[in-house]
């Protein structure tokens, strides 16, 4: 037989059937909803007669229109009454259909791509789907994850399987030991700044290299999750002892002889040595430098220590004539440096860096300084109410609150503002998000991506500054 | 399904390339639970000078003149010419829907992003790739002849101009059997139910665990 890679393995082991026209039907293990993607699926179940296929194999919690204070009346507490209606209407679907929610007042609500693996309802070799695109983030775990549009999501409830398409094969390798402060986060910009965001379309990208089993699994699915941003509906990881560390005890993981059938069975989630890959890039950590990004586009990206590009050096006309846009929309100079960029809000969420491990490396930038003066707010949302309660645990709540950070209740808040959590036109914002588009973090916001890190030191010093500098000022003091 | 066969209708060039979902539809919009009522606010922070909300008259906000769509010469497009990896960003299926129901049945581009290019198949507006130059023509054409015109035939899988010159494009068999049928999706799947059970059986011996942990 010949040699695989893990996306075809995964490809392989959930295929129902071929069909002759070239498309195929998929199998899926799990499928994860929330409130904003879902209504109009089962609204679509309703209207055929139709029910789900198999309840157990479903998860929901409502995150994104959730406010992040005053959390304690619950959904009626939700001021905004669209908003409201959303996540009531997912509740009543959820009991109608049986389908297990964490609900609002549930210690266990969070972002759907932070719950899933935390309550092991997200395994390694699984198929995992989501009305949402950072469902890539499951593939962290050697699991076929990716996001899927509201008819699918339908499709997905009353059949159990998806219609789709093999993708290509992209090999993301990246080799070396990562530079003191630089993190996972700046891992996949680097990765995006290189291959642009249409790089990865129609392909499944695998991230490789020492650099890449080096991270931890919290930032492994922060690799994963931006792989969307580079046109890749999936990103994986191999699973390894550190994939199998993460899930064991874990509420939703196999327990007792399943547990061990189970990891025996994890072993072979790798790409064979020898299988090939249709496009491979190579990127050396050593070089990897924190990265910002300055435009609307998340392949609009530099090190902290560059400057903003000039449109001008570009030959592309389509894309020179974006970068000037991108410039405009940003008040942004070509050639400024980037950390000449004051800044308004600092936000340290959304489901590329809300874990537990995310936080601990914003709080002890944090810890024992002050947010600046010209800081509007700078605000800590962690990704699930597991992830608070730890995060409290650890006193890092009263680390942040000391220094002048607002410390949240989970949501996806201020990623995309659907809740009260936003930009006025006009404020830049240092985001450890997933996206800088127009308009994303509130209309006329100016969105820039960052490492939990290089937030928490942009707000202490009220613009960028390379959080390598304020470590190592740290160390030898 | 709406069914798609061929589609004749006027062109509208959308000079950015990267244009995301965010931009299509805003999030504020996306708190509706219906299919409908979204073709007001298609591109709505390009389209208006305020910032809209849902459940807003439309019909009274300020306009934006200097954007494509509200020039008067493209008033009543159906098909988009667009630059490289339209619609990128979420997975929101209310970017087709909001093109859908501003009325546009086909947008024409050198890539679009994967999950946006798989929403639109559900919804009957039809994603055409077509290459570089030849959009690079298009955008040529639709400047300069005022009330420009496409056809767009799914059954040939061409795109004749009016000129005569024809571009031919690539289409999954599936999806264009489905297109030109109307089909529903799901119906056709679950005519496979058997194969569905069979899988599934197999797939619990192997891998028990998969199985009942979430009730
Ligand atoms: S945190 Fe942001 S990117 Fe993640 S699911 Fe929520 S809205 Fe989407």
């Amino acid at each position: 037989m010949s040699a695989k890679t893990l996306y075809d393995k995964l490809w392989d082991s959930h295929l129902v059937k071929q069909r002759d026209d070239g498309s195929a039907l998929l199998y899926i293990d799990r499928h994860l909803l929330h409130e904003v993607t879902s209504p109009q699926a089962f609204e679509g179940l309703r209207l055929a007669g139709r029910k789900p296929w198999r309840i157990d194999a479903n998860l929901a919690t409502p995150d994104h229109n959730v406010p992040t204070d005053n959390r304690a009346a619950g959904v009626a507490g939700i001021e905004d009454e669209v908003s409201k209606l959303q996540v009531v209407t997912l509740d009543e679907n959820c009991d109608d259909f049986g389908i297990l929610e964490f609900k609002m007042t549930d210690r266990r609500q969070g972002i759907v791509h932070v719950v899933g693996p935390e309550q092991g309802a997200t395994l390694p070799g699984m198929t995992i789907v989501c009305g949402d695109s950072h469902t890539a983030t499951h593939g962290a775990f050697g699991a076929l994850a990716h996001g899927i549009g509201t008819s699918e999501v339908e499709h997905v409830l009353a059949t159990q399987c998806l219609v789709a398409k093999k993708m290509k094969n992209m090999l993301v390798k990246v080799e070396g030991e990562l530079g003191f402060g630089v993190t996972a986060k700046d891992i996949v910009l680097a990765v995006i700044g290189k291959i642009g965001t249409a790089g990865g379309n129609g392909h499944a990208i695998e991230f490789a290299g020492s650099a890449i089993r080096g991270l931890s699994m919290e930032g492994r699915m922060t690799v994963c999750n931006m792989a969307i941003e580079a046109g890749a509906r999936v990103g994986l990881v191999a699973c390894d002892e550190k994939t199998v560390a993460y899930v064991k005890d874990r509420p939703y993981a196999p327990k007792g002889a399943d547990w061990d059938q189970a990891v025996a069975t994890w072993q072979d989630l790798v790409s064979d040595a020898d299988a090939q890959f249709d496009t491979v890039v190579e990127l050396d950590a050593a070089q990897i430098r924190p990265q910002v990004s300055w435009g609307t586009s998340p392949e609009m990206v530099v090190a902290v220590d560059d400057s903003v590009p000039d449109p001008e050096q570009q030959d592309d006309p389509v894309k020179r004539s974006g970068y000037q846009r991108a410039l405009q929309y940003m008040g942004l100079q070509a050639n400024q440096p980037i950390t000449s960029i004051a800044l308004d809000r600092v936000f340290i969420g959304s489901c590329t860096n809300s874990r537990i491990e995310d936080l601990r490396a914003a709080a002890a930038v944090a810890k024992g300084r002050k947010v600046a003066a010209n800081i509007k707010q700078a605000m800590v949302v962690p990704g699930s109410g597991l992830v608070k309660e730890q995060a409290e645990r650890e006193g890092l709540d009263r680390i942040f609150e000391a220094a002048g950070f607002e410390w949240r209740d989970p949501g996806c808040s201020m990623c995309l503002a659907m809740n009260p959590d936003r930009l006025q036109p006009g404020e830049h914002c240092a985001s450890t998000s997933n996206r800088n588009f127009e308009g994303r973090q509130g209309n006329g916001g100016r969105t820039h991506l960052v490492s939990p890190a290089m937030a928490a030191a942009a707000a202490i010093a009220g613009h960028f500054v390379d959080v390598r500098e304020m470590l190592k000022e740290e160390a030898t003091a | 399904m709406k069914a798609f066969t061929t589609h004749a209708g006027l062109v509208a060039p959308l000079d950015r390339a990267n244009v995301d979902t965010d931009q299509i539809i805003p999030k504020q919009f996306l708190k509706s639970i219906k299919r409908t009522g979204f073709g007001a606010n298609l591109f709505d922070e390009w389209r208006y000078l305020d910032e809209g909300y849902p459940g807003q008259d439309n019909s009274v906000r300020p306009l934006n003149p200097d954007f494509v769509l509200n020039q008067p010469r493209y008033q009543g497009a159906s098909v988009l010419l667009a630059r490289e990896n339209f619609g990128c960003g979420s997975s929101r299926e209310h970017a087709p829907w909001a093109l859908d129901e501003y009325g546009f049945r086909a947008v024409l581009a050198p890539s679009f992003a994967d999950i946006f290019f798989n929403n639109s198949f559900k919804n009957g507006l039809l994603p055409i790739v077509l290459k570089e130059e030849e959009i690079d023509e298009l955008f040529q054409q639709v400047e300069v002849q005022e009330g420009y015109q496409l056809t767009v035939d799914l059954q040939q899988q061409t795109v004749p101009r009016p000129d005569g010159k024809s571009y031919s494009f690539e289409i999954d068999a599936f999806r264009k059997h489905c297109l030109l049928n109307g089909l529903d999706d799901i119906g056709l799947t679950l005519q496979d139910a058997d194969a569905i059970r069979a899988f599934e059986e197999k797939h619990r011996q192997a891998q028990p665990w998969l199985f009942g942990a979430i009730k």
